[in-house]
């Protein structure tokens, strides 16, 4: 038996492959052919290859998805055989004496551009089908597999750590565990997990060695245990958990639909946090009542470039008319810190959770912001948005948001677009000074939400990121929870609504506690929300207690 | 040889998917060529990003020509499929 120990950062048992994660490089270098002919056989096969994966999505997309989007594959794969761009490769091979990638990256790229520089908003477009196309041939050039994941069963996901970017590229139908050795219970991979309702594990480091790599594992994110040839007890141990597990999630099956209130009638607003409009699915899977942080930044972290107006405000629309009339709290930029984007150009700074990130950025740079706001304000049109701002420190910031949305409302009724002229608009309480100046912030708003992550990091001065802190970085620490209750009272004092959008609202054993702050509303991952529901239900306000505020 | 004018009707003029289709239907006649030419460019029918790349929009005007063995049938069929899709 093998046991590797990390910190479970997500809860669950399960049993799977262990898959380790290839980054994928796809960086190509201009490098000599060794043998043209050969390069050019190469070619024949990854379109060959293309083709053939290409004409199982025209299937399996007629079946699933209906024929719009079966075309648009099978579109693909006549690009894939288009005479003239497979000739333009191979001219490019031979002129050249290079590689077959870097032909098929060089040549693809100028048909891309040929079609980008077209005086037609459609067929500028197809720059990207083109971009698809050759993307694909390249990856099975250089034996890269879809979605990071080669495998046709689900997997434990193993890898060193995972950027925003990679985890969003992932086929997440093909995870079922992760395991990690580095990062901590605040990494965007024990995020994805925790919305997942999948158990992760992580900081595991050097004993998740990479001949484990296809060798069956169970991992238990309760107790952040690795097994491998697990011997006769702790088979029987972890299959006992794994069938409690699944009684567990039928009981809170029956959750679904219930009123949250608790016994003496106290109602609090149960929300997801989502990451993109697919994390919709989840939400509604678990009878999340609204969204209470749709972080906007996974827009920006998939892209190569700013995203523009029009995908905004298509992401932000499915999102909001998925919802169906139920409140979406989207989030404006929030990069910098932990999240960087390249094409911003930000300069590299020794500390940057306290640098230029989220709303610095945007009051910075107007026409980001605007771009955003003006996507938001269209999609309100479409379903109950509230606009929330991050990292506010200051009364003057929000006054300067407020006019940004001012002058977006007035272009987009100069013309004629419709929008919500009543969204609500709400900032983060995330900062130590906005907790001081919670009473004036609170006027200039209509709701709060804590970022509980945020606001344990700047008021403890303990980083986030930093794995040694230990008992140090103390979430329940008294100064945070006081921090909430300065918040919470300044905002009812304004008729504003408050709520947690942190990891801490999802922190069960917290809930008697925010009930006696009086918080309104809480938004966790949506795996979360059942058992959340369950415990609130049993829960009476009257008696709950300040008790843990106390230092 | 035989050739016709027509004027395209479709919103987004020959876009992806009749273009797509026209290549398909071009690559079913082996050794009859079909050209589609607008102003003073000419591609093959079967040539789909070159064709898409004329940029063909709502109103314009292209000449169609097919020339082969198969000159009639294949001359039919084009036509038809310019009606009934652009």
């Amino acid at each position: 038996m093998i046991l590797i120990q990390g910190k479970g950062v997500s809860t669950g048992v399960t049993k799977g492959k262990l898959y380790l994660f290839q980054r994928q490089d796809t960086t190509i270098h201009k490098a000599p052919a060794e043998d043209i002919g050969q390069e050019k056989a190469r070619i024949a096969e990854a379109q060959q290859k293309s083709i053939e994966q290409l004409e199982a999505l025209v299937e399996k997309a007629r079946e699933e998805a209906g024929e719009e989007s079966a075309m648009l594959f099978e579109t693909h794969a006549m690009f894939t055989e288009d005479e003239d761009y497979v000739e333009a490769i191979m001219d490019m091979l031979e002129e050249e004496g290079c590689c077959a990638e870097y032909a098929v990256q060089t040549a693809g790229e100028q048909f891309a551009d040929m079609f980008a520089q077209m005086d037609d908003e459609y067929m500028k477009a197809r720059a990207s089908d083109i971009r698809d196309v050759t993307q694909r041939i390249l990856n099975n050039l250089l034996g890269v597999a879809e979605g990071g994941i080669d495998s046709d069963e689900p997997v434990v996901l193993a890898a060193d750590d995972l950027a925003p970017s990679e985890t969003l590229q992932l086929d997440k139908s093909k995870i079922l565990g992760f395991v990690t050795q580095g990062g901590s219970g605040n990494s965007h991979t024990a995020i994805l997990a925790r919305t997942m309702g999948i158990p992760a594990i992580c900081g595991v480091g050097d004993a998740l060695k990479p001949e484990y790599n296809g060798r069956t594992a169970y991992i238990d994110g309760e107790t952040g245990q690795v097994v491998l040839d697990p011997d006769e007890l702790t088979l029987a141990g972890l299959q006992d958990k794994y069938q409690k597990q699944q009684e567990m999630r039928a009981l809170l099956q029956e959750m679904k639909g219930q009123p949250d209130v608790t016994l003496d009638g106290k109602e609090l607003m149960l929300y997801c946090n989502i990451g993109s409009p697919e994390d919709i699915a989840a939400v509604q899977a678990n009878d999340g009542q609204g969204v209470g942080l749709f972080r906007s930044e996974f827009l920006y972290l998939a892209a190569e470039d700013y995203p523009t107006e029009e995908e905004q405000f298509q992401a932000y629309k499915a999102a909001a008319a998925a919802m169906d009339g139920k409140r979406v709290v989207i989030r404006t930029l929030d990069i910098g810190a932990d999240k960087q984007v390249d094409y911003f150009g930000l300069n590299k700074e020794e500390n940057p959770a306290m640098g230029l990130r989220a709303i610095r950025i945007c009051l910075n740079r107007p026409e980001v912001f605007r771009t955003q706001l003006r996507a938001l304000y269209r999609a309100s049109a479409y379903g109950k948005i509230a606009i929330m701002f991050p990292m506010i420190t200051s009364v003057w910031e929000v006054k300067e948001c407020r006019r940004a949305c001012t002058s977006v409302m007035a272009e987009l009724t100069k013309e004629g677009i419709p929008f919500n002229a009543d969204t609500e608009i709400g900032i983060m309480i995330e900062t130590p000074a906005s907790i001081f100046m919670a009473a004036d912030l609170a006027k200039l708003v209509d709701f709060f939400s804590i970022g509980t992550n945020d606001l344990t990091q700047y008021t403890l001065a303990c980083d986030r990121q930093c794995n040694d802190l230990g008992k140090f970085f103390d979430p329940h620490h008294p100064a945070v929870l006081r921090a909430i209750k300065h918040a919470t009272d300044a905002a009812h004092e304004a008729g504003i609504w408050i709520g947690i959008c942190g990891e801490l609202a999802g922190d069960i054993s917290l809930l008697p506690t925010f009930l006696a702050i009086g918080i309104d509303e809480l938004s966790v991952s949506p795996s979360v929300v059942l058992p959340l529901r369950a415990e609130l239900r049993k829960s009476i306000a009257k008696t709950c207690t300040l008790e843990r505020l106390e230092g | 040889m035989k050739e016709f004018d027509y004027i395209v009707n479709d919103e987004l003029g020959i876009h992806a998917r009749p273009a797509g289709q026209l290549a398909k239907l071009a690559k079913g006649y082996a050794d009859t060529v079909i050209t589609i030419t607008k102003g003073d460019k000419t591609v093959k029918a079967t040539q789909l990003m070159k064709l898409m790349n004329l940029c063909v929009k709502q109103g314009a005007t292209v000449t169609v020509k097919v020339e082969g063995p198969q000159e009639e049938e294949a001359f039919a069929e084009v036509q038809k499929f310019f009606n009934d899709n652009l």
